[in-house]
């Protein structure tokens, strides 16, 4: 499968507007997985073509930036919060639900490719301690307890 | 004239308003006023309103654009550059979350006037990826402000112009180092340049380039709209303007409060519903996870840049993490080193090795593990690897700042955890 020309436009209007195949390397990389949910080996291939740069260059970016995801990840993506703020409104008691209920830890992905589950920090969600962004959006939940975490679950895309 | 002029228009859920909402509101009057004045006027009136720079160093911001050359006498061809920074991401910070999200046109606004005084003719806004709804915000007041020749070519009638982007970050907490985010914004891994040459000879591709934290460009309009006296007649200390405070951590209801510079942290606990816990205060952070810990004694202290580094800590982003007396500052020093190491570009070895190592022992400390010589590693890495200058950037000279001070303060707690773990968990202490 080639790279598909709605996503070879964006690329090429990223590349006009911030001044080149290298300055929109960043950008190509996030529509990707905007457009796809992660960045596969073939896709890399096929945008560091279309920016005419070597696919190295383009990975070197890839993994330095943390929310770039060069494995595939679940239908639902939750980014929670491992931060000070958090951790002093009870995220322990949230992370310790979240892995218990869905049988996975930092890092990984359910079995049946539901979920994924990351550690980040800081959210800016403090106002909202313990806070976990949640789905493509990112959408900022929080105060989170153990006990809501089944209807948020569930309510995720 | 508000007492609250960068918040007073945010509607409580945060709907941004269309342009003709925002114009309806004064919007883009400053603008007007600044594009009558000459750039050197419009730095003087900055200058003359002691505003320090909100993203954490406090560095005054017009001696920060004193420094861009008109291009035209820069050494080779392009544009001065403004990036605004959008990549909020340090322990206990939201407050630019909502400045992008319910007041994306008062960024424009100061973004076009520090622009007009820097002579930048391309901004940036950048933007951590996490913050879709900023993102969404700032994308859409542009090409509202640029269908109104608001942006884009000949501003007004004034002659200047500039063209405005928004670009989204993917994550890493160095980005929002200045020289950091420039390299990322030229297509690179964000690891910080050495100074000199500073951003404003060399930055963005090799031009003058200025960059100002989110908050910062927002107050600039009210400076242009009411005065510098006025402005500074906002504060109580020598700081200009009022500060977009964040509180956070064992309060009863966290939030943002903006309040004159020089607010103290009882007031601004008192304003967010008091203490949570068991309601005794143990110490607080006044500017977000890089800063050094305050006690009780420092309450009344006016927190702005000049008296938290009297007192031994660092104003920051002014993002307060509060601890009572059940909360133990060795835990919050472990998640914060823990994030530190994590976010580490990985340039410099004692950041890149020391900020792990420091970490592991934190973990061990806080579960029983550590052995009495750990101590002495915490000390010996605070104290050799913190000051300014062992590495390219502050990263680890900010991460260092609360274990310091910690150490320094609770020195007992931390002998205390050698004795099986957390004494406050265990419910000894």
């Amino acid at each position: 499968m080639s790279l598909p020309e709605p996503l070879a436009e964006d690329i090429r209007a990223a590349m006009d507007s911030f001044g080149g195949a290298r300055p929109a390397m960043l950008e190509s990389l996030r529509l990707i997985q905007h457009a796809e949910g992660w960045v596969s080996d073939a896709r890399l291939a096929e945008v560091a073509e279309l920016l005419g740069v070597t696919p190295a260059e383009l990975d070197n970016l890839a993994t330095f930036y943390s929310m770039i995801f060069r494995r595939p990840v679940g239908e639902t993506v939750i980014l929670l919060c491992d931060g000070a703020s958090c951790w002093l409104n009870g995220a322990d008691a949230v992370r310790d639900a979240v892995m218990a209920r869905l049988g996975i830890g930092f890092g990984e992905t359910t079995g049946d490719g539901k979920y994924t589950l990351i550690n980040c920090a800081c959210l800016g969600g403090c106002d909202h301690a313990p806070a976990a962004a949640v789905g493509r959006d990112r959408r900022l939940v929080g105060p989170l307890a153990p006990e809501d975490l089944a209807p948020l679950l569930e309510a995720a895309p | 004239m508000s007492e609250t002029p960068m918040t007073g228009r945010a509607r409580p859920d945060r709907t941004p308003h269309s342009l003709a909402e925002w114009r309806a509101e004064a919007g883009y009057e400053a603008v007007e006023r600044a594009l009558k004045l000459t750039p050197a006027q419009v730095l003087d009136r900055v200058d003359q309103a002691n505003l320090n720079g909100r993203g954490g160093a406090g560095f005054p911001a017009a001696q920060k654009w004193k420094f861009m050359a008109d291009p035209a006498e820069a050494p080779g061809t392009g544009p001065n550059y403004l990036i605004v920074n959008g990549d909020e991401m340090e322990p206990g910070a939201f407050k630019d979350r909502f400045l992008l999200e319910a007041l994306p046109h008062q960024v424009i606004e100061g973004a076009i006037i520090t622009a007009y005084a820097t002579h930048a003719t391309v901004a940036y806004v950048l933007i951590r990826d996490e913050y879709r709804p900023g993102i969404a915000a700032m994308k859409r007041a542009i090409a509202e402000a640029e269908a109104a020749g608001l942006l884009g070519r000949d501003i007004l009638g004034s002659g200047f112009s500039l063209t405005m982007k928004v670009k989204p970050s993917a994550g890493r907490y160095i980005v929002g180092e200045e020289t950091a985010l420039i390299e990322s914004l030229e297509g690179k891994r964000a690891v910080p340049r050495k100074r000199p040459p500073f951003p404003a000879q060399s930055g963005l591709f090799g031009r003058p380039t200025t960059v100002n934290n989110v908050e910062t460009i927002s107050l600039v309009p009210h400076i242009l709209a009411n005065g510098p006296q006025w402005f500074r007649a906002l504060s109580r200390t020598e700081e200009g303007g009022t500060k977009l405070y964040a509180v956070s951590g064992r309060v009863n209801k966290p939030g943002l409060i903006e309040a004159p510079m020089g607010t103290t942290a009882r007031e601004l606990i008192e304003r967010s519903g008091g203490l949570s816990g068991n309601g005794k205060l143990r110490c607080f952070q006044p500017g977000g996870g890089a800063s050094g810990f305050l006690e009780e004694a420092e309450l009344d202290l006016p927190l702005d840049f000049g008296h938290c580094k009297t007192a031994g800590s660092m104003f920051g982003t002014g993002t307060m993490i509060v601890l009572d007396q059940t909360a133990c500052p060795i835990g919050v020093l472990a998640r914060h080193q823990r994030f530190y190491a994590r976010e580490s570009c990985g340039w410099c070895t004692p950041c890149r090795d020391g900020l792990p190592w420091v970490a592991r022992i934190l973990d061990a400390l806080e579960e029983g593990t550590a052995e009495p010589g750990d101590l002495e590693i915490l000390r010996m890495t605070a104290a050799e690897a913190g000051p300014r200058g062992r590495s390219f950037c502050d990263l680890m000279g900010g991460a260092m700042a609360p274990l310091a001070t910690g150490l320094a303060r609770f020195g007992d707690l931390f002998e205390a955890h050698l004795d099986g773990g957390c004494p406050i968990r265990r419910g000894v202490l």
